[in-house]
């Protein structure tokens, strides 16, 4: 409650500065125009039916507050005894369905438009994966073959999306309450908590972009605003969008996942970053060298037996960013869905049940083997075969990148 | 009173119920214990969203609560609330002793608590985490629903049932009710509208209850017997499911809001001291309502990736209900004009419904503009946007007929200061509740997040402001209902109770008979 005053004077600000949304980004309180055309033509769409909507409220309600204040019987207002008249009634039917006609028709015209995914000159197939979204490059100016696909994560970490505890109280110790300070500025929280990822999608600008949607599990919803595109990922299925970020508009535009798709819906980020056709030839390049090499490294680290400090040691990043989410830093997991790591039967077991539960997964756990490179994944499997005072009943507690493969 | 005439004594009274009235009197309890614990459930809700971060419930637990709100609002508080109405008031109104069918009428009350009792014995497990409750949304779409769904989506798949049947059941007695006990001269156009509503809404129940019953039997051959209907692996299609589900769900919402319009219909006339403008054409515009809600379903589905020509279509449908909701509220406006008005408590709650409901109809036309309504998919536009017709929509029009009735009813009038704080506070947080979901839902707020980023802060923390006045208001009707339902405080009141009131059930003593009309009036 301290903070009631700081809000109630802060309303007066923000709606004296209403309008210059940038600034006062916390009190936005309309769509955003974006950077396309189509979203300009959404957003021109919207604010007519708003406007619509307004005059309409004025006229309805200005006359029933008319008859509320001029009509009543503390006033000595007789009641007068009309109950139909044929051409209003008339009328109030036919003008609504005028005004409908004349809002359909662009709305049409948009709709059309949007639905057009011809003549794009890359194509990216996007797969949403509870809770993350798979980018694969498909083709660039006919090319085809890209081989070029990587995984966007979110990158918040996980301690700063504080975890809860139900059993204590409405506001338990060390959450965000104590790190929401009274100037409405969050200190343990940057502006970009939870809407930024480790790899953002990069498309070029001025050029049109197709994507194809689908998804590995459950229904995600893939949503730039900017763009004024969303559309469903659906397992089974392939959905098409298209956007055109037009030249000079280059920078880095966010959305979010907008349909339920399971317990880390509000942790599934979309960011996307538009640049100049030369930069995303020359980041296609690089991107496609830099994945080479890295398959040529998991490749090669078949062959090479690592330490188990080493596994250790990066088996413990990657689990804080894959694994966590479910299983908690501590391993303590959410059971019953997700269960506890500390302790457990998978973990202790044989190895061979272990790493196959991480490569193929099972129930709502993802298949990393598809994800992760045989060394990642051994090191996420000796990572926890030993932290959290595991001790595995088959004695093998380190796990060599060849063992995942086979 | 012979001993045939009177009720049975004790708990016999309400377990063999087949009176009408007492098991009006039930099912509007019944309603209000849920709207109480729904309201709970998404109490937990606004105080996890009250701050960013996560801090009271985990991700999974938040979507339960969501899951669990929306069905016992939806099924438990709002359905409820009109069927026990209808109990209460339709026999009165068309000048009948009683429901037409009284033994199936006890069966379809007394499945409800069964029913409800599966979704809340499941929420409780998993406030004392032994095992999940259903967490997919109240809409609970395939394949996060089949394939992902915990095991209590089994007891959920059932209380389904349980509550569809329930509801067919009630709709049929309401049909057979309507068309065989009439009063000698009533004929159909000179129904009162809250009972021409009520025919129109129990015909859309038994049209789609049966969608529903089809969807959860999938889901559950899909879960437990093999079969693929929602699985793109084995041939069926995920979209299939919202297909069904929106061919029910959407008749569906107005089955929770046509008999709003009757009882509203009833209500200003009342205060007005006029007749009710243009009926003949609020019943064409209720029944050409009805008839277009079974052909917008999938405006649900504009972002699944339908085909132009049926986003075109259905673009097109959704835009034309307008037209005779319009009219609706048109007629309304010019019964208050040239009026004698008066504000008691069940006017306060129909006016502030117009008002508020059209609000509501108004975002719901933006929403119909497929391009526009791609961008307020799944967003807390949407969230205003049914919460605008629901709470202070249904949810007004059942406590503003509450409050109309509920004289008629107990023979008393209930506390009329505490009722108009009611009103004030409900209205009051009711707005500051869900009127800024619009700013933050067009800001691009996702609905359904358990946690939010930054930008969304200082909205939220007013929403949930909003929320826990909205709730502790209840209360007071809470107070109000037991001061005069248990404790029979209140003045006594005439047979007419309010000055413009027309209608047969004001013919009636208050408190009303326990056989309505033993003898059946004639209308003229």
């Amino acid at each position: 409650m301290q903070s009631f005053a700081k809000r109630c004077s802060s309303i007066g600000l923000a709606l004296a500065t209403v309008t210059s949304t940038s600034v006062f980004a916390e009190w936005q309180l309309d769509m955003t125009p974006g950077v396309t055309e189509v979203s300009q033509q959404v957003f021109d769409m919207h604010r007519t039916m708003l406007w619509w909507c307004v005059a309409i409220g004025v006229v309805v309600f200005g006359a029933m507050f008319y008859s509320m204040i001029m009509h009543r019987k503390s006033k000595g207002h007789e009641a007068s005894q009309f109950h139909e008249s044929t051409s209003v009634e008339i009328a109030w039917t036919v003008l609504p369905f005028v005004i409908l006609i004349l809002m359909a028709i662009p709305a049409t015209k948009v709709l059309i438009a949007m639905s057009d995914t011809d003549d794009s000159a890359l194509t990216v197939k996007i797969t949403g994966s509870q809770w993350k979204w798979h980018y694969e490059y498909l083709d660039w100016e006919g090319q085809g073959g890209l081989d070029l696909d990587y995984y966007s994560i979110l990158s918040t970490p996980s301690e700063e999306i504080i975890r809860p505890v139900l059993a204590s109280g409405l506001f338990p110790k060390n959450t965000a309450k104590d790190s929401y300070r009274e100037d409405g500025i969050y200190p343990e929280r940057d502006e970009l908590y939870k809407r930024d990822v480790d790899k953002p999608l990069i498309i070029p600008t001025g050029r049109k972009v197709r994507f194809l949607i689908t998804s590995d599990d459950v229904i995600h919803s893939w949503w730039v605003p900017d763009f004024a595109i969303k559309k469903d990922a659906i397992p089974g299925f392939i959905n098409e969008l298209w956007t055109l970020v037009p030249e000079g508009k280059e920078g880095i535009y966010r959305g979010q996942c907008a349909e339920l798709c399971g317990k880390d819906h509000a942790f599934m980020p979309v960011v996307v970053e538009a640049r100049s056709v030369e930069d995303f030839e020359k980041w296609m390049v690089d991107a496609r060298e830099a994945q080479k090499a890295e398959a040529l490294a998991a490749a090669n680290s078949l062959d090479k037996t690592f330490s188990k400090e080493e596994l250790m040691a990066e088996g413990e990043k990657h689990y804080v960013a894959r694994c966590s989410a479910c299983h908690q830093a501590n391993g303590q997991g959410l059971p019953p869905t997700f269960p506890a790591l500390a302790g457990s039967k998978v973990a202790l077991g044989a190895v061979a049940d272990h790493i196959d539960i991480v490569n193929n997964g099972k129930n709502a756990m993802p298949a990393f083997g598809s994800m992760l490179s045989p060394k990642e994944i051994a090191a996420i499997v000796t990572y926890e075969r030993n932290a959290w005072g595991n001790t595995p009943s088959d004695g093998i507690d380190v796990v060599q990148p060849r063992d995942v493969a086979k | 009173m012979g001993e045939h005439h009177g009720p049975m004594k004790g708990i016999k009274r309400w377990l063999y119920a087949t009176n009408h009235k007492d098991i009006g009197a039930m099912y509007l309890w019944f309603s209000f214990i849920m709207f109480l614990t729904g309201g709970a459930l998404a109490m937990i809700i606004r105080a996890e969203l009250m701050y960013p971060g996560l801090q009271l419930v985990d991700p999974n637990f938040f979507n339960q609560m969501t899951t669990t709100h929306g069905l016992i609002m939806v099924f438990g508080a709002v359905m409820p609330g009109f069927v026990g109405l209808a109990n209460l008031m339709v026999p009165m109104m068309i000048g009948a002793p009683d429901m037409a069918l009284p033994r199936l009428n006890n069966w379809s009350f007394w499945i409800l608590p069964f029913a409800f009792s599966l979704l809340i014995i499941a929420i409780i497990q998993s406030f004392l985490g032994i095992s999940d409750a259903p967490n997919f949304g109240w809409t609970f779409y395939a394949p996060l629903s089949t394939k992902y769904g915990p095991a209590s989506t089994d007891f959920f798949i059932f209380s389904v049932h349980m509550m569809g049947i329930s509801s067919i059941m009630g709709a049929v007695n309401v049909i057979v009710t309507i068309f065989n006990l009439r009063a000698p001269g009533m004929t159909l156009m000179k129904m009162p509208l809250f009972v021409w509503t009520w025919l129109i809404t129990a015909f859309l129940l038994i049209a789609v209850m049966p969608v529903l019953a089809g969807a959860v039997t999938m889901m559950l051959t899909d879960r437990h017997f093999g079969t693929s209907f929602f699985d793109a692996a084995g041939g069926g299609d995920p979209v299939l499911f919202q297909h069904v589900f929106w061919f029910f769900g959407h008749p569906e919402v107005y089955i929770m809001i046509l008999p709003a319009f009757g009882i509203v219909s009833a209500i200003i006339p009342t205060f007005a001291r006029k007749p009710l403008f243009g009926y003949a054409s609020m019943v064409y515009a209720t029944a050409s309502i009805a008839f277009l809600s079974f052909v917008v379903w999938a405006h649900h589905m504009f972002t699944v990736g339908l085909p132009l020509a049926g986003n075109l279509f259905y673009m097109y449908m959704t835009m034309l209900i307008a037209v005779p909701t319009g009219v609706k509220v048109f007629n309304w406006v010019a019964t208050m004009w040239k009026g004698s008005m008066t504000f008691e408590v069940p006017m306060l709650f129909a006016i502030a419904f117009v008002i508020l409901f059209t609000i509501g109809g108004f975002s719901g036309l933006m929403l119909a503009i497929t391009p526009v309504d791609q961008q307020y998919h799944d967003t807390y536009f949407v969230v205003a946007h049914f919460h605008y017709v629901l709470v202070s929509g249904a949810v007004f029009s059942i406590i503003a007929g509450v409050y109309y009735w509920l004289p008629k009813w107990t023979g008393r009038m209930y506390n009329i200061g505490l009722a108009k704080l009611h009103f004030w506070c409900s209205l009051i947080f009711v707005n500051l509740l869900f009127f800024p979901m619009h700013f933050v839902g067009l800001a691009g707020m996702p609905r359904r997040y358990s946690d939010y980023s930054l930008q969304f802060a200082d909205f939220n923390w007013w929403i949930s402001i909003g929320g826990f006045g909205f709730g502790v208001s209840q209360l007071i009707l809470l107070w109000i209902l037991i001061d005069i339902c248990f404790r029979k405080k209140g003045e006594a009141v005439s047979d007419q109770v309010w000055e413009g009131a027309e209608g047969l059930e004001w013919t009636l003593p208050s408190p009303a008979p326990y056989h309505s009309f033993t003898t059946p009036p004639v209308v003229k």
